[in-house]
């Protein structure tokens, strides 16, 4: 459950788009990505309060990764600026944001595939001597270093499940532990911020909860979590603060107890079908779903 | 047919400079390959570079570590033209650009107007910038015989520059070697998997590729010099069929590995030799001439690469388990 203080700091800020919060940890302005013609974000301003979880989410193409992607370093914008903690991060390299602390992960997995598991962990870590081409021919440089590295990333093997793992090469791992490895491997680096792009799909439900765990137990540490989901579950268990995104813009703000009843969120995510509760567990239902099917089909029939 | 004498050829042929030579661009070549992932299609380039950067500093007088510097020099401003417009592109400008700029190299050479500097299309003689190599050697003058191999202690062909030579490539190897097994490699190996993920875990990839072909560029130069030492610097000689000498090399002995380069090279050369030597005692002259069997050995050095990359492509000291698993 979120944590009174996170929640409590942001009782006050209003359930609108582009709503101030009281410590925000990243400021965008007018950030916007054209593909061609296209338009995929166009975010007028948007605040991440810190040391809270806050969660993107919106439909399929609704523009979070491209959006993840600016933030990174990954992707430029054609316009629009962004500070986080105070500073500009407009023009920075993904490395250099990485190194202020703001790390990310991918929704398509970027396992290292011919890399054991341990040594995807060990690459996660920053300030390692060894990784400068000089001292890297001088072991006793770099030793100490690699073995705080190792101990630290054994910790989260084990918190993750995949200390089992240890020597395997990554491309061997199912797709959830690929998930899993990516996110211990983020946090190697101890980042201020960590951007997870859908880290929970196709992870199973008994070792999400324990990892949401983890990630609340990061967020009481201070660490500020932005994570893109599409598990409504997930998203109302563990966030603490909502933005919904729809085809680039930034169409609704709220907690996630309310934020689901926005008439803007409903609309972003089907449309004409306004009398059903997105946040209503009874939506995944069999029956709900053939209900809204025999809707659209009834819709189609008509034109 | 000589078994002995051919015996002795094939065996001659795994210690022989030019085997050296060929082992060292190839330890170049899997620093940018085998560890870093870059396409490199042009390392003959960084060989002529440092071969011609020896030659022409020793002609003009200078000591044999200066002369070495100024090959080291070129190859490392070589790397730096051809990466800092392409190590930000994808992979494949790299293989394009390297090996347009090492026929650049290899052209502008051979080219009339620089006579006096390469002597254009014939080359350097080797005794022109020899002496400084040769009278750096501690060794009396003479012959030496060792087993069957007799060869002259310093002069051209010599067991001096087998000595260095062979030093050299040890010495690589070890470098390699504390290379591969510290974080600076790991990052390499990562590059290699996925450069973005990589980026996200904040290292600056294009230092570290930038890192690796000037690395990989300066052994290549270094492979130049030994491999002009005991012959004459002929920019023909090493142009495009010396890369894919060297390439065959890398993937035969296995990319990657530590000792992967010196056994392709020698198993390379060896073979080579061997199957001249057989055709030569076996096919008779109405069915194929001295050259052709020269030039069938090149066909079979083809066919060779194109079934290992099929059927072996880690090659013969390669992790089949690390290969087994697709990259992506
Ligand atoms: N490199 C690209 N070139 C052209 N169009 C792109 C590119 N990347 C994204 N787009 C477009 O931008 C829009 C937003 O894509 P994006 O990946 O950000 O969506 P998303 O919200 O992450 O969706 P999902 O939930 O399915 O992951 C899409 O319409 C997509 O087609
Ligand atoms: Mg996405």
């Amino acid at each position: 459950m979120p944590t009174d203080s996170a929640v409590r700091a942001l009782a006050d800020v209003p359930r609108e788009p582009g709503a101030a919060k009281p410590d925000p940890i990243v400021v965008a302005d007018d950030v916007v990505r054209r593909f061609g013609g296209m338009t995929a974000v166009d975010v007028q301003h948007v605040e991440i309060q810190r040391g809270a979880i806050t969660a993107l989410i919106g439909p399929n193409g609704a523009g979070k990764t491209t959006f993840f992607n600016l933030l990174t370093g990954f992707d430029k914008p054609s316009s629009g600026t962004w500070t986080f903690e105070g500073r500009s991060l407009h023009g920075l390299p993904a490395a250099r944001v990485a190194r202020k602390g703001m790390v990310r992960t991918f929704q398509l997995t970027k396992a290292l595939s011919r890399m054991t598991v341990i040594e995807n962990m060990r690459l996660g870590a920053g300030s390692q001597p060894g990784e400068n081409l000089f001292t890297a021919l001088v072991p006793p440089l770099w030793r100490a270093r690699e073995r705080e590295i190792t101990e630290q990333a054994e910790e989260l093997l084990v918190r993750f499940k995949l200390d089992h793992h240890r020597d395997s090469f990554a491309g061997s791992l199912s797709g959830g532990q690929r998930k899993l490895l990516e996110m211990a491997r983020a946090l190697m680096s101890k980042p201020t911020m960590v951007m997870l792009d859908e880290p929970m799909a196709g992870v199973n439900p008994a070792l999400t909860q324990s990892l949401l765990g983890h990630i609340q137990a990061l967020r009481d540490d201070g660490m500020t979590v932005l994570f893109v989901e599409h598990d409504m579950h997930m998203v109302r268990h563990i966030s603490d603060w909502v933005i919904v995104m729809a085809e680039g813009r930034i169409v609704a703000e709220g907690p996630p107890e309310t934020v689901m009843q926005d008439p803007a969120v409903v609309d972003a995510y089907l449309g004409a079908h306004h009398d059903t509760d997105l946040g209503d567990d009874a939506l995944l239902s069999d029956d709900v779903a053939e209900q809204l099917e025999a809707e659209v089909q009834a819709e189609e029939e008509k034109r | 047919m000589d078994w002995t004498n051919l015996l002795v050829n094939v065996a001659g042929e795994i210690i022989a400079p030019t085997t050296a030579a060929y082992a060292l661009a190839a330890i170049g070549l899997n620093i940018h390959f085998g560890l870093t992932g870059l396409l490199n299609m042009g390392q003959a380039g960084f060989l002529l570079l440092g071969a011609y950067g020896f030659a022409i500093a020793t002609i003009a007088g200078w000591p044999l570590w200066a002369a070495v510097l100024a090959a080291i020099l070129a190859a490392v401003v070589f790397a730096l033209i051809l990466g800092i417009p392409t190590l930000k592109l994808r992979g494949d400008y790299l293989a394009i650009v390297t090996i347009a700029a090492a026929e650049i190299v290899r052209i502008v050479g051979r080219s009339t107007t620089l006579t006096d500097l390469t002597g254009a299309s014939s080359g350097l003689r080797g005794n022109s910038y020899k002496h400084t190599f040769q009278d750096a050697s501690p060794f009396p003058d003479g012959t030496w015989e060792l087993g069957p191999f007799e060869y002259a202690i310093n002069a051209s062909n010599s067991w001096w520059i087998r000595i260095v030579g062979w030093g050299v490539v040890a010495l690589a190897c070890l470098l390699i070697w504390l290379l591969m097994r510290s974080p600076w490699g790991r990052v390499l190996k990562g590059i290699r998997e996925d450069e973005d993920a990589v980026r996200s875990l904040g290292k600056n990839v294009y230092a570290y590729k930038m890192q690796s072909l000037v690395l990989g560029g300066v052994i290549g130069a270094v492979a130049g010099i030994i491999y002009v030492l005991p012959r004459a610097v002929q920019p023909d000689a090493m142009g495009r069929s010396m890369t894919f000498f060297i390439w065959t090399i890398l993937l035969l002995g296995g990319a990657a590995t530590v000792f992967g380069p010196i056994l392709g090279s020698m198993l390379f050369w060896a073979a080579l030799m061997l199957i001249k030597l057989v055709m030569r005692g076996t096919v008779p002259e109405t069915v194929m001439r001295s050259e052709q069997i020269e030039q069938f050995g090149w066909i079979i050095v083809g066919i060779t690469l194109m079934l290992l990359v099929i059927f072996r492509p880690q090659g013969i000291l390669g992790d089949k388990k690390e290969l087994a698993i697709n990259a992506h």
